[in-house]
């Protein structure tokens, strides 16, 4: 009999500000040694969950707690948040917040200092703990020095050193590209092997974490358990569809294809999946049906960028002689590992930072010597994180700022604000406040204010990252449809789905340079760019060799035109 | 802040608190056309975080963020670096009066707020700024009472106008997520 | 908008290689002294000494050249505003009186006033070549540990170490958002009325605080769940064991601090008066 390390009876908990429990009769049992996935819509109680394990609820968060919850055969309610961390190792989602130390090496510590271990002690098993995660050679390298995924290998290190039996990790995936993340997923996999740990992830890439094996995926909708079952099961059932999950790719174009796809059929890892020569007919009759699709119509140059190059003070060659034109009307989109310089590429863009040497023309107009102000009229950026840009208390304001300091005539400002947010769908909040909002709209209010200023380009860092499947497709089919309009969308991304159903080419970064300009397609299909940009292979490539289809991105392409329409259809 | 220790939270405040402080002391002071009188926004965030962390935590804001920010610019000078602990201390004492977490900062409070403010901030720069000038430096007693009343007046007006605005949208933000009820997309 | 800011620089020395706790010690102890005395002959020799630790130290001046502009803007400045606001400080606190010519209405020039604004002036200055050091050679990660040491609680001082590890970051977070702010129209210079002025600061102020504040939330969980506070005291990782080399430091500035007390104390005043 397999010893229970998490078990959850009957358990509800409710935030003290909410109205209503977040969580709601919960009944889980997690047993030692097992790596469970726990996946669900975006706030629907993951991360709550999470900190009921780790004892944030209640020592941070306050609230109401019902039925009981017992971890290692404790019980939780009884335990503080120090005892609790003996027995649970948490990696948050955040990198930068986790990140204490100034040095990898004293941030490994941190956990050891506070438990009065001895400098020499501390010493060997820092060393230990960073060949396990391998970050054993940046131990004295600031924080500043590290890529994103060093970050995260240093953060689980951080958890390692202390010998947890539960390691529990909450969206370890978020901010990495695909390489790194797969990578991370290796890593966690690997040690879990290694140490026998229980293993507790949340996360909703689903394809990326089943890459490698999982025991059981939980599924968490509106604060209740949806399903608790093996991979293979799932992917089987319709639970995904049905919480707005992303199915894999293979899965989806299988289904598609009308491939029966059995609970007794490995499919959850793509490795093992087999097809037979029924499924391959199947498969070929599916290709067989595709239409020609409209070839793209020529449009004008708009945006022409001429050997770029850029430095920080700190660290030369950030970028390095980019080149490439953008047409009117096209969504585009830019990839590249952790730290290759896209966001620094859009900053240049924007006149956010000057360029070294090169030139940027707008419609043939040199505009490399504008200020920042007549730049943001032409080309819009949405950063990253809505929180640096918003400065105001209210959406009709906070979109409105831009026109008023213009000094736009105010009925003009009344008129142009209430169209743009009837286009991203804030009509009917215009009057709320900011802080009432979701991460996701609060995204969609930034977009907004810069809309408003209609700029000729907008250039988007990554739009959707965080955001579950739902709120993903809205966003981007709201951003399809100003693509229709008119407007030009370049968008940085780590996400290869978005990249391959939503764009019509992209621009690939490593290093500083420019490495492929290309379609989606022929990028995620080349080996070589693949590994070079740290990006990651569609798994439709996988499937059509798997099917014995002689050209891999014809397959893609297929795949691409029928889910358009079927997105269509569900919208 | 109850007991001899302070909290994981506080301390983190204080961190970041005096970090802030540093930023908003060395990039965003706004010249008034006044020689040598600034709108230090520094202060009116020292103010907010004293409201909201208490007094151990505005003292300490204060005094490390003035600190770091002398220190890495041309040394440090004390005696305006303690008075900037003072302010925050004495500010942090009606912490527990205002209580701004709970989203209420209505115009009693703002009053009772800026009268703190306003004494506090007199003290300082108007009494032990100077004195302490004069006794660790021997400066001329007219020329730093002069400079304590000018920087006193214009800190006393920073704090009571962008002090004020920044404290009432933090409760803004606060009294909104205290009555959230489940909204869908 | 890029003004710099002076940090630890990495450049092995004799200096670099002293504990923190004894940097921090020997700094206290030598602001206190520069701050107590008015004997030039003391100031004079602090310099001197002080200068010679400068050279020990591999910093370069060009490192911190900027600092040094700040300073002797400052220093002018001040001057000027002592001599405007208190033109016969010195003759009061020397009790004598050498004019050397006279200006116009109560200003005039004596040898106790410039005397007097040379022992300021000093004063100030050999402050600062400590002050500078101890920043520019003491590793951040170190001085939280060095603190603690001497006896600061270890709470506070590792707010002090997370006000340094963050600085950087929020100083990033700074630019962003002012930058963003300046895209959508508002403008930084100085040529706006005051009103305006103020408005505009307040729309990087706020993103700035905002965000600061959701950076506290997340750090202190991640603290919690690391164990942060869970006992009286805590180790740390990159503390180094004192040296030879640390206890003579000490006595060095303990002994200037010492003489310094001692000739104040003898003579009665903290002036040297040589009038
Ligand atoms: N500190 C809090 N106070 C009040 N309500 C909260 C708090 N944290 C989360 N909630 C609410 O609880 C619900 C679940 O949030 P939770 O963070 O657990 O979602 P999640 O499944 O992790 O989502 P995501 O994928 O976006 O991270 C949300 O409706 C959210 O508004
Ligand atoms: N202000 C800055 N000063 C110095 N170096 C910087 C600065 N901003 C970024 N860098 C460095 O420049 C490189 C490129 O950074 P950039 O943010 O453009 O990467 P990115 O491609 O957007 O990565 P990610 O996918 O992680 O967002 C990184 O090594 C980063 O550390
Ligand atoms: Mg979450
Ligand atoms: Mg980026």
């Amino acid at each position: 009999m397999k010893k229970p390390m998490i078990q959850f009876e009957h358990f509800g908990f409710k935030y003290r500000s909410q109205s209503e429990p977040t969580l709601k009769d919960i009944n889980l049992t997690i047993y030692e040694g097992e790596k469970v996935l726990i996946a669900g819509p975006s706030g629907s109680g993951k991360s709550t969950l999470a900190h009921c394990i780790n004892g944030l609820v209640p020592a941070s968060y306050k609230g109401s707690m019902e039925g009981s919850l017992h971890i290692g055969g404790k019980d939780a309610e009884k335990e503080n948040i120090f005892s609790l961390s003996q027995l649970v190792g948490t990696v948050l989602q955040d990198p930068d917040g986790q990140f204490i130390g100034l040095t990898v090496g004293e941030d490994i510590a941190f956990t050891l200092e506070n438990d009065l271990v001895t400098r020499e002690e501390m010493k060997g098993r820092v060393e230990e703990a960073a060949r396990l995660t391998e970050v054993d050679r940046k131990l004295a390298s600031s924080v500043h020095e590290l890529s994103g995924g060093q970050k995260q290998r240093a953060a689980i290190a951080g958890v390692l050193v202390n010998d947890v039996d539960i390691l529990l990790f909450d969206e370890p995936l978020a901010s990495l590209d695909p390489a790194t993340g797969k990578e991370v997923i290796d890593l966690i996999d690997r040690l879990q092997k290694e140490t026998k740990k229980t293993v507790v992830m949340v996360e909703h890439r689903l394809e990326d974490v089943l890459f490698r094996h999982v025991d059981r995926i939980i599924v968490v909708n509106d604060g209740t358990i949806a399903a608790d079952m093996t991979p293979d099961e799932l992917l089987a059932s319709n639970v995904l569809e049905a919480a707005y999950l992303r199915e894999p790719l293979y899965v989806k174009a299988m289904k598609y294809a009308g491939i029966p796809v059995e609970a007794g059929d490995q499919i959850a890892n793509l490795q093992h999946l087999t097809l037979n020569d029924e499924a391959k007919e199947k498969i070929k009759q599916w290709m067989e049906a595709s239409e020609q699709s409209v070839e793209q119509k020529q449009a004008q140059d708009l945006l022409e960028v001429r050997e770029l190059s850029f430095d920080y003070p700190t660290r030369p060659n950030t970028l390095k002689n980019i080149s490439f034109t953008v047409k009117k009307g096209e969504m585009i989109s830019i990839a590249g590992a952790n730290g290759a310089g896209k966001t620094t590429l859009s900053k240049v863009l924007c006149a956010f930072e000057k360029p070294t040497k090169g030139t940027i023309l707008l419609n043939g107009d040199d505009i490399t010597g504008d200020t920042i102000k007549q730049r943001s009229e032409r080309i819009g950026v949405v950063m990253q994180n809505p929180n640096q840009m918003i400065s105001k208390q209210m959406i009709f304001d906070e979109v409105a700022l831009g026109l008023v300091l213009r000094g736009v005539q105010e009925d003009e400002i009344k008129e142009r604000v209430e169209r743009v947010l009837k286009v991203c769908g804030l009509y009917p909040f215009r009057n709320w406040p900011i802080s009432a909002l979701s991460f996701g709209q609060k995204k969609r209010v930034t977009i907004a204010s810069i809309l408003v200023l209609e700029p000729e380009i907008i250039i988007l860092d990554e739009p959707t990252a965080g955001q579950d499947f739902r709120h993903y497709t809205e966003m981007m089919t709201f951003l399809e449809q100003l693509n229709k309009q008119g407007v030009t969308i370049l968008m940085i991304t780590h996400d290869m789905h978005l990249m391959l159903e939503y764009t019509t080419r992209t621009i690939v970064i490593s290093d500083g340079e420019k490495i492929a300009d290309d379609t989606p397609a022929k990028v995620l299909t080349d080996q070589w760019l693949v590994q070079k940009a740290s990006l990651k292979e569609t798994s439709l490539y996988e499937l059509a060799l798997k099917a014995d289809w002689p050209n891999p991105n014809e397959l893609v392409d297929r795949f691409i035109e029928v889910d358009r329409k079927e997105r269509m259809t569900w919208l | 802040m109850s007991g001899k220790h302070l909290s994981t939270k506080t301390v983190v405040a204080i961190g970041i608190g005096a970090a802030v402080f540093v930023i908003l002391g060395r990039f965003v002071s706004i010249p008034t056309g006044i020689p040598n009188t600034q709108i230090e926004t520094s202060y009116a965030f020292l103010a907010l975080m004293a409201v909201l962390f208490g007094p151990v935590a505005g003292a300490l804001i204060g005094f490390i963020g003035h600190l770091i920010k002398d220190a890495t610019t041309f040394g440090p000078w004390w005696s305006w670096i303690i008075v900037s602990g003072i302010v925050g201390l004495l500010i942090g004492f009606i912490s527990n009066r205002l209580k701004v977490e709970e989203g209420d900062f209505g115009w009693k409070k703002i009053a009772f707020f800026n009268a703190v403010q306003a004494g506090a901030q007199a003290l300082g720069w108007f009494v032990i700024a100077p004195v302490l000038d004069i006794v660790i430096y021997a400066e001329p007693a007219n020329k730093v009472f002069v400079q304590g009343i000018v920087a006193g007046v214009s800190n006393i007006i920073t704090v009571g106008v962008l002090g004020t605005i920044i404290i009432a949208a933090y409760a803004k933000t606060r009294s909104k997520s205290g009555s959230l009820s489940k909204e869908t997309s | 908008m890029a003004v710099d800011m002076l940090s630890y620089i990495d450049r092995p020395s004799p200096i670099h290689r002293l504990t923190g706790a004894t940097k921090l010690i020997c700094f206290i102890l030598w602001s206190s002294a520069a701050m107590l005395t008015y004997d030039t002959g003391i100031l004079v020799f602090m310099l001197a000494a002080s200068i010679v630790f400068f050279q020990m130290s591999n910093v370069r001046f060009r490192d911190i050249s900027f600092v040094v502009i700040v300073l002797a803007i400052f220093l002018v400045i001040n001057n000027i505003a002592i001599y405007v606001f208190a033109p016969h400080q010195g003759v009061a606190i020397y009790g004598a009186k050498h004019e050397l010519f006279h200006i116009a209405g109560w200003y005039n020039v004596t040898l106790e006033q410039l005397f007097y604004q040379l022992n300021i002036t000093l004063k100030y200055v050999t402050v600062m070549p400590a002050a500078l050091l101890f920043i520019v050679t003491t590793n951040p990660s170190e001085f939280a540990s060095s603190l603690s040491r001497i006896g600061v609680s270890y709470r506070i001082s590792y707010a002090v170490a997370i006000a340094l590890r963050y600085i950087p970051d929020i100083q990033r977070d700074f630019r962003t958002i002012a930058i963003s702010q300046q895209a959508r129209g508002i403008d930084l210079s100085k040529n706006e009325k005051l009103g305006k002025r103020i408005k505009n600061a307040l729309s990087i102020v706020m993103p700035l605080i905002f965000s600061s504040l959701e950076r506290i939330e997340t750090i202190s969980n991640a603290m919690e769940l690391r164990g942060f506070g869970k006992h009286k005291k805590r180790t740390w990782y990159t503390a180094k064991d004192f040296q030879k080399a640390d206890y003579a430091a000490l006595l060095f500035v303990g002994v200037v601090l010492v003489v310094s007390l001692v000739i104040t104390f003898v003579r009665g005043t903290r002036f040297y008066n040589p009038f």
